[in-house]
């Protein structure tokens, strides 16, 4: 259903707010700049011509925590980096996304031992889990639309914070 | 062994009365932890070992005691040689002297051999940890550190865990 049809003669659409807020917000969702590990390799494969995330309106990653609404954990979090990725996760503004990408962001895959948190949940909330070691890039691509199907599901009442 | 080696070493064994052993062209020279810094000295002043290449520790829990090796690996640019000294240390209350006063390089490596191995350095000059968060407990490398597995999720568990998982909150 494309806008289009909707317009009709007289330029007009109809729609629901809520339609609205979270349509704008999943077209142009802009990752933080930042990598782990190896998924990180893949996640440059994802943004790079050959794949072009861009398609999606990801082209810009951001440096910055302050100005991306998406955190994509590529790799393997070591307990020593854990209080940063947190201090990162936080200094995002809402409204804020995380993809864990990979099985060592999800579950830590084959390093289950003292050096690594056992899954990014344990210090962010994650929204899509990506399986793969590393992921292809159409993995994490199709991560990201599916986030983008969870976010156009979004209602307003779930999200006011008590 | 090498012929340059072998004064080399028949030099350490006279001073330090030590022993060594050889391992496929490598040579082992067995010094007490009263003595190592001497022997460094020696080595890096009189026969041109300038370089330690290596500094590392090994476990021998529980075949051997004492448990612990502490390896010096030493490189001599200017003779093409290599030795390797190794200090036995005791696990009750393992301690070795500081060697950054003879390789200055040896400063980090003393301090992942704190981290690691619970190996204590006396009178190193920064003694920090360096590669572990300051809240680790225990010592990873050592035959005893428990391995930390995490219960893994499979199919029939995987509610189990989920419900006492601690979960990031928001």
């Amino acid at each position: 259903m494309g806008v289009e049809q909707k317009l009709g003669d007289m330029g007009i659409v109809t729609t629901k707010l809520e339609d609205l807020v979270n349509w704008s917000r999943t077209n142009a969702m802009w990752p933080m700049l930042f990598g782990l590990a190896c998924c990180a390799i893949e996640m440059m494969a994802a943004q790079a011509s050959h794949y072009d995330m861009s398609r999606f309106g990801m082209e810009l990653m951001r440096a910055s925590p302050r100005q991306s609404d998406l955190m994509i954990v590529a790799g393997r979090v070591s307990r020593k980096m854990a209080p940063v990725l947190r201090r990162l996760y936080d200094q995002m503004p809402e409204p804020k996304w995380v993809i864990a990408m990979g099985d060592c962001a999800s579950c830590t895959g084959v390093f289950n031992n003292y050096a690594l948190v056992q899954g990014v949940d344990e210090i962010v909330p994650v929204d899509v889990y990506v399986a793969g070691c590393p992921p292809r890039p159409e993995a994490l691509i199709h991560g990201v639309v599916t986030l983008y199907e969870k976010v156009k599901g979004d209602k307003f009442k779930d999200l006011v914070k008590e | 062994m090498d012929k340059k080696l072998e004064t080399i070493v028949q030099a350490l064994q006279e001073k330090f009365s030590t022993s060594f052993e050889e391992y496929s062209d490598e040579v082992h020279v067995f010094v007490n932890p009263e003595s190592i810094v001497e022997a460094l000295t020696l080595l890096r002043d009189k026969y041109d070992f300038e370089l330690l290449s290596a500094m590392t520790a090994s476990d021998y829990y529980p075949q051997m005691l004492p448990r612990f090796h502490v390896i010096y690996q030493l490189t001599s640019l200017a003779k093409n040689l290599s030795v390797q000294l190794r200090v036995p240390v005791d696990g009750a209350e393992p301690k070795i002297p500081t060697a950054t006063g003879v390789y200055e390089v040896a400063n980090w490596r003393e301090r992942e051999l704190m981290d690691m191995f619970g190996i204590m350095v006396d009178g190193h000059p920064d003694p920090r940890k360096i590669l572990l968060p300051d809240d680790q407990e225990g010592f990873p490398l050592r035959k005893d550190f428990p391995l930390g597995y995490e219960e893994v999720q499979f199919t029939f568990n995987i509610d189990d865990i989920d419900l006492r998982k601690n979960y990031a909150k928001e």
